[in-house]
């Protein structure tokens, strides 16, 4: 496979849907959806086709920088692979979720979205740091401008502080990495910034803890972990539900994929040390982002703080260090970005016919719109994990690794799933069910076009509950490298 | 044939998707057959698969779908285990879950989302079945937590009341503090045994603590954490008199004959376990012997009808934990069966009446009926007699057997059995006073029978069972665990097994002077002032709801309310904030004026060149 | 030394220029016509090249001559510039008042 050519076409795309903006107004919207799919079949092929035998999809290394030793190495194993299909497929979902949402503009609209992916899937197949660097930063622009443009009432404030929040912390992760280069470059007189001779970096256990910090914090900002989450109630809120889905879905999933990628292969003692923050930040974004969530009463705010506290289990998984606790957090990645997903695509649906987030105004919907309430349930039912959907295995894996590690962080997290219970359904009652509200006498029901996406969404969900065997044998090659594994 | 196990689950199962994907477009007609027809398959699947299981010598069979999940040790597989006590569970789930469904086609007919009620039951079969035939801990978590979630979505199934919606939601959550304990015994069993393979987890325990320990006494502890929430034990109990407000048939279904019973399967299935830890033991049988008493106690001062019979299920869940609790495990295995005939018959007829009264539930209400509904009344006469074990019924059998094997078993066994038989009689009396307020005295609402002959033959044969039940399979039960049953010859030997028998007729009678005659002026005592009180102290199910709120939920609520706008972002708001003074302050001296800014520049150039001079 | 600057002593050159400068710089603190803004900047600015013109004499090189002639250049662009501006200002605002045009504060 050709992570290059992919990328490529994602980036050509974008400029050709901007500039087909002008002969029909909703060509851009064919154009970035068929490119998805595209893409997202070629991803399926190559998964067919299974790996190489150095256990890689794709290995790809050109010159760039050669007086800095920085190369465009893209190189794609299991874990990108999937978390690759991931943003193709849900590429193609936030395209058709705001497929009549956006009226202006439609052409730079989805030519955010395609650089925002491409932008993505850089990150997630980068092995130098500094184009891993380079690929964060991508993605962060287009994704500003989709919110500070398309977004809600309160979108400068919202776009501003998520520009602010990835920014500076990013910033963090860039001084981590020149200095990452420094010391080897102390050590072995050569400047590179290549994935595979920096993990060889000899470092001293100070100052690794300190480099480890910088990623650490970078990615701990993107995932996000309490305490530094804030930015992201309001970014969803404000975002436009293409936003909204796309930062759920994927752009959390970098975090989770930096910490497994970097942080603790990079700095293996020095994360060790560190599991018990890690993991206690996992607990109190678990208790905190679902207490938080209870307490909203805008739909998209509400699951957007179950998203923190969805995150804080990935987090608790990959600090458990085990095979048990880094699995169930991938797992929870995939199953997560597929419920999130339809729960913001539901939440951009409401508001178009409704015009509001609140669920003071809605209320008894389920009697207006009735397989959107059944969807919605489905939905919600998976992000409360219910065993037999996605989002359960992962939690439970998570659950039972952390459980070897330490019982007091687990039992409290154990509680985040009646925790997540007592919300999820708080906000289905809030909205679906009670006394229908007078004030919305109807209200049109999902058609084709939505109820088809959600139908591949819950598709996804049930074969990763029932069948994670495929999720979990795509990562089985990078756990030696993590050191859980011998 | 015994390989058409997975055809057991995979009909009701069907039933549901079908349902689902025509979205409740089909004539009613097709949905009901679909509705009961894919429970019917089942039961007729069940039953050629069990017939060939008795008849051969297996004690187990067990057939593996496909690998679930393998993470590194972590190894499980989706497969289904049939052994005795699994059969009887399938029985009850499809012969019992079938009769109801049959009734529910005719009770919900007139209601809004016919086709979501039947989708919704047939998922319910479909997780209850996996939860009693699943051959993992984890698949039997599956199962645990579908049935919870459809108890979810049938108590709230008439949805536009919030009332309904809050029930659904108490039941839910309630359950699973229930859950979350349940599986971090699994988590603990995983590390300590290594495998969630019930069989396989069972014979490590064996293996690895032959003489108990505190770990497995831990891991016993949790389980039953798990038993609580779902089987409505205390402290758990809360949430099932508020599940009535589900329709009538999944009060039937689930939370009398199946689901909340699956807190004594699981304890049967992990007996091991417990005969490991006297610890565990002795918790299982006081937290059934707590439950039946307060819930015995309870359901004598309830007014509407169906608390009632909540209370009244609670109570005899009570017994089964309690019986498992003093090693009378067959006979809790077998209380459970003739409890699903008798107490779904209840339920059923109670229905029948609350139809016919067009969905009224008040006993003050009602009366005056015997008459006027034949079928109701008969039906709920002969589960009314199985409920308060009165002789020949099936109620009797099985509630003997296990007061008589608590009051042989060695540790506190009179002082159990005295508290178990006194609840005996309190069942006796409110189900004497139900009766009578129901059927009896002056017709207060005049009421209109419409049932067919799909509401009364589920009616016919559970009464049936409810007498005959108790001679059906004890003979087949005894052999379940290996412990041998109480034989009714018993009876006459001895002094206690003679009060045991007595006791429930006596309450029938002290039921008969206070209710239906005026013998006692029961008024009396219910209007004094400490009547009063513990009156109202016993309607409130003992007050667990307001410390529950005042504990837990309030606060809760409160720390929701004050804390909507997330005190973690005031810390950043706080640097913005910090910031905008300083851009503030700045500002006063860009005020555009050119004479100002080339004032201050010279002011600037004057100073700089004065420090110069100075220096 | 002296005869550099052609019997002008250098001191009595500079003592001009800043005589020359500060009363630039008075002009552009207390007149609000822009006009009367723009002739005091050039007094400012032909100070300036007093100077460089009595330094390069002073040091016999002709970088002095070369500046000025820069100067000069600038001079005249900014002259150029700034008669648009005044123009501009004297059509929307309908004054030549300088603090008219303060409305941006920065």
């Amino acid at each position: 496979m050709n992570v290059a050519l992919l990328i490529g076409l994602l980036l050509t795309a974008g400029l050709v849907a901007w500039s087909s903006e002008r002969f029909h107004k909703s060509l851009p919207n064919w154009v970035a959806l068929v490119s998805f799919l595209i893409a997202t079949i070629w991803i399926v092929f190559v998964w067919l086709n299974g790996p190489s035998e150095g256990g890689t999809y794709a290995d790809q290394s050109y010159e760039w920088i050669p007086r800095f030793g920085i190369s465009l190495t893209l190189r794609v194993d299991g874990l990108s692979l999937m978390l690759i299909g991931l943003t193709t497929l849900l590429g193609a979902v936030a395209v058709v979720s705001s497929w009549t949402e956006t009226q202006t503009r439609q052409g730079f609209f989805q030519f955010n979205i395609l650089w925002v992916m491409a932008g993505v899937v850089g990150v997630f197949s980068a092995f130098d740091l500094f184009l891993f660097f380079f690929f964060w930063e991508v993605m962060l622009i287009p994704m500003y401008f989709l919110i500070a443009i398309w977004g809600h009432e309160d979108k400068a404030y919202a776009s501003m502080k998520f520009f602010l929040f990835t920014q500076i912390s990013g910033l963090l992760m860039l001084v981590a990495i020149v200095a990452l280069v420094w010391v080897h470059y102390d050590i072995h007189g050569i400047i590179t910034f290549d994935y595979d001779t920096l993990l060889e970096t000899e470092l001293d256990s100070s100052v690794a803890r300190l480099l480890m910090l910088g990623f650490f914090i970078a990615f701990i900002t993107k995932l996000p972990s309490v305490p530094v989450h804030t930015w992201l109630p309001d970014a969803h809120t404000q975002a436009p539900t293409a936003g909204s889905v796309i930062l759920a879905g994927i752009l959390l999933k970098t975090g989770a994929y930096g910490l497994i990628r970097f942080v603790i292969t990079l700095f293996p003692e020095a994360s060790q040390e560190f599991w018990v923050y890690g993991m206690g930040l996992g607990v109190i974004s678990i208790l905190y982002g679902g207490y938080m969530a209870y307490s909203q009463s805008d739909f998209k705010r509400l699951v957007a703080y179950s998203s923190i506290a969805h995150m804080g289990f990935v987090l608790v998984g990959v600090y458990s260090f085990n095979e048990l606790g880094i699995q169930g957090a991938i797992v929870t990645m995939i199953a997560h970005g597929f419920s999130t997903a339809a729960l913001f695509m539901m939440a951009g649906a409401l508001q178009e016919r409704l015009h509001t987030r609140e669920m003071s105004k809605m209320g008894g919907l389920w009697v207006r719109a009735p397989r959107m309430g059944a969807v919605t349930m489905f939905f919600v039912i998976a992000s409360v994990g219910m065993p037999g959907l996605g989002n359960f295995i992962g939690e439970f894996l998570v659950l039972l690794g952390a459980f070897q590690k330490n019982v007091l962080l687990t039992v409290l997290a154990a509680l985040g799933i009646v925790v997540a219970a007592v919300y999820g359904l708080s906000l289905m009652q809030r909205s679906f069910q009670g006394t229908p509200n007078p004030d919305v006498p109807e209200m049109k029901d999902f058609a084709f076009r939505e109820m088809s996406v959600m139908v591949v969404l819950m598709v996804g969900l049930v074969w990763v509950g029932i069948y994670p065997q495929h999720v979990l044998g795509m990562t089985d090659a990078i756990l030696p490298l993590l050191g859980v594994v011998p | 044939m015994m390989n058409l196990l997975w055809l057991i689950p995979t009909f009701p199962l069907a039933g549901f998707l079908i349902l689902c994907a025509t979205e409740g477009k089909l004539p009613k007609v097709v949905t009901a057959c679909i509705g009961a027809g894919s429970v019917g398959l089942s039961a007729i699947a069940a039953t050629l698969v069990g017939w060939e299981f008795v008849t051969s010598d297996s004690t187990s069979y067990s057939q593996v779908l496909w690998t679930w999940m393998v993470v590194g040790d972590f190894n499980v597989s989706i497969s289904l285990y049939l052994d005795y006590l699994a059969l009887v569970m399938v029985g009850v789930i499809t012969g019992v879950g079938f009769l109801i469904h049959l009734y529910a086609t005719g009770y919900m007919w007139d209601e809004e989302g016919y086709s979501r009620f039947f989708a919704y039951m047939n998922l319910f079969v479909f997780a209850m079945l996996l939860l009693v035939l699943g051959d993992s801990l984890l698949l039997l978590f599956l199962g645990w937590e579908g049935v919870g979630l459809c108890s979810y979505l049938l108590i709230g199934f008439f949805h536009t009341d919030p009332a309904n919606g809050y029930a659904a939601r108490k039941a839910f959550v309630v359950t699973r503090v229930g859950d979350t304990a349940l599986i971090l015994g699994l988590f603990l069993l995983f590390r300590e045994v290594g495998t969630l393979d019930i069989q396989q987890s069972l014979d490590g325990a064996r293996d690895i603590w032959p003489d108990g320990s505190v770990m497995n006494t831990a891991i016993a502890l949790l389980l039953l954490g798990g038993a609580i929430g779902k089987s409505a034990q205390v402290p758990l109990q809360t949430w099932l008199p508020d599940a009535m407000a589900g329709p009538t048939p999944v009060s039937a279904l689930i939370h009398a004959a199946t689901m909340v019973t699956a807190g004594v399967y699981l304890i049967a299935r992990m007996q091991d376990l417990y005969l490991l830890s006297e610890t565990a033991t002795l918790c299982v049988a006081v937290v059934g012997l707590v439950t039946l008493f307060i819930a015995s106690f309870t359901a004598l001062v309830q007014s509407d009808i169906k608390r009632v019979l909540a209370f009244s299920t609670m109570s005899q869940i009570g017994y089964m934990f309690f019986a498992l609790g003093v090693g009378a495990w067959s006979a809790a295995i077998f209380h459970l069966m003739t409890h699903a005939f008798f107490k779904a018959l209840l339920f059923l007829a109670s229905g029948s009446v609350i139809l016919a009264l067009h969905h009224e539930q008040d006993m003050h209400k009602m009366g005056g009926l015997w008459r006027k509904l034949p079928i109701p009344f008969w039906s709920m006469l002969i589960g009314s007699a199985a409920l308060a074990a009165l002789p020949f019924t099936s109620g009797f059998v099985s509630k003997d057997a296990i007061l008589l094997t608590a009051a042989h078993s060695e540790t506190l066994g009179m002082t159990f059995w005295s508290i178990a038989v006194a609840a005996a009689f309190m069942t006796s009396l409110y189900t004497v006073r139900m009766m009578y307020l129901t059927f009896f005295g002056e017709t207060k609402t005049e009421p209109h029978d419409k049932s067919k002959a799909n509401m009364w033959l589920p009616l016919l044969v559970l009464s049936v069972l409810s007498i005959g039940g108790g001679w059906l399979g004890f003979t087949v039960l005894g052999t379940l665990f290996g412990d041998k049953g109480v034989p009714f010859e018993l009876h006459l030997k001895e002094l206690v097994a003679i009060a045991t028998m007595c006791v429930p007729l006596l309450g029938v009678l002290v039921g008969y002077l206070l209710f239906a005659t005026n013998v006692f002026d029961r008024r009396k005592i219910s209007d004094s002032a400490p009547g009063k009180a513990v009156g109202r102290f016993w309607f409130v199910g003992w007050g667990f709801d307001k410390i529950y709120d005042s504990l837990i939920v309030n606060p809760f609520r409160w720390l929701a309310r004050v804390n909507k706008s997330d005190a973690v972002d005031y810390l950043y708001r706080f640097t913005t904030l910090v910031a905008r003074i300083f851009h503030n302050l700045l500002t006063v001296s860009q005020n555009g004026r050119l004479r100002w800014y080339a004032l201050t520049m010279f002011s600037g150039l004057l100073f700089v060149l004065i420090v110069v001079a100075l220096i | 030394m002296m005869d550099a600057t052609g019997g002008i002593p250098l001191e009595h050159v500079i003592w001009f220029a800043i005589t020359l400068f500060l009363i630039g710089v008075v002009g552009i603190l207390i007149r609000r016509n822009v006009i009367f803004i723009l002739l005091s900047l050039e007094l400012m600015m032909n100070a300036a090249a007093v100077v460089f013109i009595a330094a390069g004499a002073f040091h016999d090189q002709a970088d002095g001559q070369v500046m000025f002639m820069f100067i000069l250049a600038l001079a005249a662009a900014e002259v150029a510039v700034a008669l648009g501006l005044v123009v501009q200002l004297s059509r929307r605002f309908k004054t030549l008042d300088i603090d008219a045009a303060s409305e941006m504060t920065g």
